[in-house]
């Protein structure tokens, strides 16, 4: 696959940190002067914009949380006048207040670069056709893709999320090669297919950029066979500029971040330290091109890690890994740390499991309880109740062993988890705490 | 010689039992014979129909789990020990049995038991050849 701009993917590393304390300074100096709440929270820390003079000053700077945009609801972290921003969006607001984006028209261009260059890694070029299943909205992830593949050149299907059967009537007839959507969806997307009797070989489709939830990897197996496809992992967030934050390519072996304009950072979440490349802990990104909303060490709460040097494809861009968890989605259960995409690893392992599954936590007394309802399948479904059972103990066992604490297996009749056509719901907590 | 089982799985959820007969009904589906085996949180339903093929198609139709397997039922004489002359003959030829369930027949004399063993084939052979009854698949159906 080729690289949409090699001189910005594959540019060695002191030219990109020279790069990026250029723009690192501008930045810090428009947001001191442009933004009080970054004045007072460097005034604070005893930093005036003069300090901050190579990118490896970044470290002096301080946080910015979630919180603080919510804060500031709606635009009070906007670094531009309202006239120059063109677009608004908004995250779901699933975990609180909403909070808000703001583009400008050269913010729009960059995250169409930096979404041409997620594209063309799956192997986009002017001659395909991007099928985008995202929803299009205050959501980033439709109208985020929608402009990369516009800006490849490509033919691009604005279908949005949802209306499944019509979704693949639609990849059959117009012949779409590459798909855009959350895993999940894919997922969905690819048992439907089997539902309604067509073959993968009938579609044109070749390869899908796949984010805005963790999945893991033998998720991207099933995705790939299922739908004869190469499957790429993609992250992004509204708050940062949206998808493309950064893109696997076709090594499939990390995501590459355009650090050219997102500096990225990992950090223990509890002391804020940095840490060293390959050690894991919570992403932290500060944008240096971004107009509307620049961001200065946002804390992400997604758990990666960095790794830097040069790529099988060429690029020199660091690499971050998929992120395997939330700080916030985390859930401790009897004290033990357990993220949902571990549980379903263990499913998929399994082997013969369709990973539909949902964890319920609960407290009974003092204890904590956790139940993994797992969907029965044709594969796994046999007419004696010892099998059954084997089963049961089986996932039980596989769960106990790789994550260290005890759950009650359920096995659920299908199609009974709710399939979701956005961020799949993987977790009840009922626990009042 | 051999019969088809439908088998069902069910959460242990009110009305899921009222629902596969009420499917099986609509389509004309005649039940021969039929068994539960459940656990706490869920339950296998065990059927013989007429019609198992189009009983199968329609059950996943409506999105259950549904397997098929061959079994086999035999008559046996209704008095004391006529079971276990049948038991003793799989036990001669090492066949386990894996569940059985005995269900009514429409004479009074005989009593219909349905057995699902590891070796299907060797274990309708064995009986046979000890003058058990084993019933072809055309008279279970038609019950």
């Amino acid at each position: 696959m080729k690289c949409w701009n090699p001189t910005c993917e594959c540019m060695s590393r002191d030219e990109m940190s020279s790069l990026q304390s250029e723009r690192l300074i501008n930045t810090v100096k428009r947001v001191y002067y442009n933004v009080p709440f970054y004045r007072n929270k460097m005034q604070q820390a005893g930093l005036v914009p003069e300090d901050i003079k190579t990118v490896e000053d970044l470290k002096k700077l301080p946080f910015t949380y979630k919180q603080d945009l919510r804060d500031n609801y709606p635009y009070g972290l906007f670094a531009t006048p309202m006239s120059e921003i063109v677009r608004i969006h908004a995250s779901s607001g699933t975990t609180g207040k909403q909070t808000v984006v703001g583009y400008t028209r050269k913010d729009i261009a960059t995250w169409s670069e930096v979404m041409a260059r997620t594209l063309a890694a799956a192997g986009a070029t002017k001659d395909s056709f991007i099928q985008v299943a995202y929803g299009y909205g205050l959501f980033t992830g439709g109208l985020g893709v929608h402009y990369g593949a516009e800006r490849v050149g490509a033919s691009v299907i604005p279908i949005s999320g949802g209306n499944t059967s019509r979704q693949i009537q639609i990849m059959k007839d117009f012949g779409t090669n590459i798909l855009a959507c959350t895993p999940s969806y894919a997922l969905f997307l690819a048992e439907t297919l089997d539902e309604m009797g067509i073959d993968k070989n009938e579609l044109k489709l070749r390869a899908g950029v796949f984010g805005a939830e963790p999945w893991s990897d033998n998720m991207r197996k099933e995705i790939e066979n299922k739908l004869g496809i190469l499957a790429l992992d993609i992250y992004g967030l509204s708050e940062v500029i949206g998808p493309g934050v950064a893109y696997e390519c076709e090594e499939q072996h990390g995501m590459h971040i355009p650090e050219d304009h997102f500096i990225p950072e990992i950090i223990n979440p509890k002391t804020g330290e940095v840490m060293p490349p390959g050690e894991k802990g919570e992403l932290v990104f500060t944008t240096v091109t971004k107009e509307g909303l620049p961001l200065i060490r946002y804390r992400t709460r997604d758990i990666s890690a960095l790794t830097y040097g040069t790529c099988g494809c060429g690029r020199t861009l660091v690499k971050m890994e998929r992120v395997s968890g939330r700080t916030d989605d985390m859930l401790i259960i009897r004290g033990v740390n357990v993220f949902p995409s571990q549980i379903e690893s263990v499913l998929l392992e399994i082997g013969e499991t369709a990973p539909h599954y949902l964890l319920i936590v609960d407290r009974i007394g003092t204890l904590d309880t956790l139940e993994v309802q797992v969907e029965m399948s044709d594969k796994l479904f046999s007419d004696e109740v010892k099998k059954l059972e084997l089963l049961e103990k089986k996932i039980k066992d596989k769960i106990e062993s790789t994550l260290g604490v005890s759950a009650k297996i359920r096995l659920v009749e299908p199609k009974t988890i709710a399939r979701s056509e956005g961020k799949a719901q993987r977790v009840i907590d009922k626990r009042k705490l | 010689m051999l019969v088809k089982q439908i088998s069902v799985f069910l959460e242990n959820k009110s009305g899921r039992l009222a629902e596969v007969t009420d499917i099986l009904g609509k389509q004309d589906i005649d039940i021969s014979a039929l068994s539960i085996a459940d656990t706490t949180d869920f339950g296998i339903l065990r059927l013989i129909v007429n019609k198992p093929e189009q009983a199968e198609e329609e059950l996943k139709k409506e999105g259950f789990t549904v397997s098929c397997t061959d079994v086999i039922a035999i008559s046996v004489v209704d008095e004391p020990g006529g079971l276990a002359e049948a038991l003793k003959t799989l036990e001669s030829v090492s066949v386990g049995i894996e569940y059985m369930y005995a269900f009514v027949g429409k004479s009074t004399s005989e009593a219909l038991v349905i057995l699902r063993v590891e070796q299907p084939e060797k274990a309708a052979e064995a009986l046979d050849k000890n003058n058990i009854r084993v019933l072809p698949a055309e008279r279970i159906y038609k019950l």
